[in-house]
């Protein structure tokens, strides 16, 4: 059924038909109205056998899900920025205890100085954590990746975190036509939780057990495996997800005018769909662009990056975070994936705090690096002429 | 022999019985049971429920349990008649010129 919804409602109306059993959650901008559309729900008695928990901080919203998740519940939350790296200590004990705990980040800027506006400086600070993330560009994208996120999360192959992230602001607070999904598609799609090991009180277990030097390692990388298959897991489950629902996001990354290109643009996120645009212009004037959104950013994708990267004489990401003493996280990340190809490599770090992205700002950084005007390397954009004082 | 690995270090409980934690610290309580008056402040107060008063040749005294003591220093701060000190283990003891 097609309805114009906000970002909200088109997670939490996906949430509700993966049937969760238990949602803890704290109120932060701009997650809020998220819980608060499930919570209207579970007070609805909509969530058929759900608990809804309103936690004292991210930190108990994360807690309670992982001893929920422990005893064997199917798991949500949303948070973002301070709340996600509030609920860093316990979702990376999650990792390693291997609990499908399905969360949305409304992507939004780290403090200090305050913001409550979009970039993607909180999830990145979860990059190395054991947690499968991916990118949404639009909130349909959002609303038809939750069951999938479920799905690959509680994978026996796979047994860990997912976090969706989806641009603050930009997203969540849209309003837009989404395909409302009906309860037998997600029924047929995803099965209901089956979990390899879960406690009761009269099985008690300890998850996450002290392991000393002559075992901790092996524990880990056990982690790493369950991430490779991850990358086949989530592959698969994107291509059933295009069977079902005739929706087909791409893989783990989505090319567009990448065969003949000499200048490969890579987005993550909402920015994708005005790089789009902008490769669609530039391509009508007779410039061979093409387009490369990041999809999933653990597990990495680095061979589908390589493969779509290999000829390309010009690479150009759009940052919307920065590793502070190095450059753009996704540049460091998309380096790594061609190591030993010789492109000239461009990224820009855009919009950060919510700062405006103005169309002709992307097609001015595109035109001037195609034309061979800009150096190589990491450049701050939507940025002005600044002076630092002491008060 | 193999290591054996559980999904998500999930083990039964009483496992940490068999894991002594006593050699994580750098310091040990020794009780001066002549001192001690067995008034369980110690007790109360040690975070790992390392020290109990247990009744020792027909006196009550604070004994400490060194295989899982970390040697924090909490019942040594706390003991109202200064019957507990805190003794460097053999391993740390370093001459230095």
């Amino acid at each position: 059924m097609r309805k114009v919804v906000r970002g909200f409602y088109s997670v939490a109306h996906s949430v509700k038909l993966c049937r969760p059993n238990v949602i803890a959650a704290y109120p932060i901008t701009p997650q809020t109205e998220i819980v608060e559309n499930l919570a209207s729900m579970y007070a609805n008695g909509e969530l058929g056998d759900c608990e809804y928990v309103t936690a004292e901080s991210e930190f108990g919203a994360a807690s309670i899900l992982v001893g929920a998740s422990a005893a064997g519940a199917r798991t949500f939350t949303a948070t973002c920025s301070q709340g996600l790296i509030l609920m860093s200590e316990v979702l990376i004990n999650a990792a390693g205890m291997r609990l499908p705990i399905v969360l949305v980040n409304t992507n939004r800027a780290l403090s200090a100085p305050l913001s409550i506006w979009n970039d993607h400086q909180d999830s990145m600070t979860l990059r190395d954590a054991g947690i499968m993330q991916i990118h949404v560009e639009s909130n349909q994208e959002a609303h038809d990746m939750i069951p999938v996120a479920f799905k690959v999360a509680e994978n026996q192959r796979v047994m860990l975190p997912f976090i969706i992230n989806m641009d603050g602001y930009k997203l969540t607070h849209a309003y837009e036509p989404i395909e409302l999904l009906e309860q037998e598609t997600v029924d047929e799609f995803l099965p209901p939780y089956d979990p390899p090991i879960y406690m009761t009180t009269k099985n008690p277990l300890t998850f996450g057990c002290y392991a000393p030097p002559h075992c901790y390692a092996e524990f880990r990388v056990v982690m790493q495996n369950a991430m490779d298959r991850a990358r086949n897991e989530l592959e698969k489950a994107y291509g059933e997800w295009a069977e079902i629902t005739g929706r087909n996001w791409g893989g783990h990354i989505a090319t567009e005018n990448v065969d003949d290109a000499e200048l490969i643009a890579i987005t993550m996120g909402s920015l994708t769909g005005m790089v789009r645009d902008v490769i669609s212009e530039l391509r009508n004037q007779g410039k061979k662009v093409g387009l490369l959104k990041i999809r999933s950013l653990r597990p990495f994708p680095a061979k589908e990056i390589r493969n779509a990267l290999k000829d390309v004489e010009k690479i150009l990401v759009f940052e919307r975070a920065v590793s502070f003493g190095h450059e753009g996280p996704v540049g460091i990340e998309v380096k790594s994936a061609c190591f030993g190809l010789t492109p000239e490599f461009y990224s820009f770090a855009v919009g950060l705090g919510g700062r405006d992205i103005p169309r002709e700002e992307i097609l001015k950084i595109i035109g001037d690096v195609y034309d061979g005007k800009v150096e190589q390397g990491f450049h701050f954009r939507t940025v002005k002429p600044f002076e630092e004082v002491i008060v | 022999m193999k290591v054996r690995i559980t999904l998500g270090g999930v083990s039964k409980p009483h496992s940490s019985k068999n894991m002594k934690t006593g050699d994580w610290g750098t310091e040990y309580p020794v009780v001066d049971e002549e001192t001690c008056t067995a008034c369980r402040t110690c007790e109360y107060l040690c975070p790992d429920s390392c020290i109990v008063v247990v009744e020792k040749d027909e006196k009550k005294v604070a004994v400490p349990d060194y295989d899982y003591c970390k040697g924090c220093g909490v019942c040594f701060s706390v003991c109202p008649v200064d019957a507990i000190r805190m003794e460097l283990k053999e391993v740390y003891k370093l001459e230095v010129c």
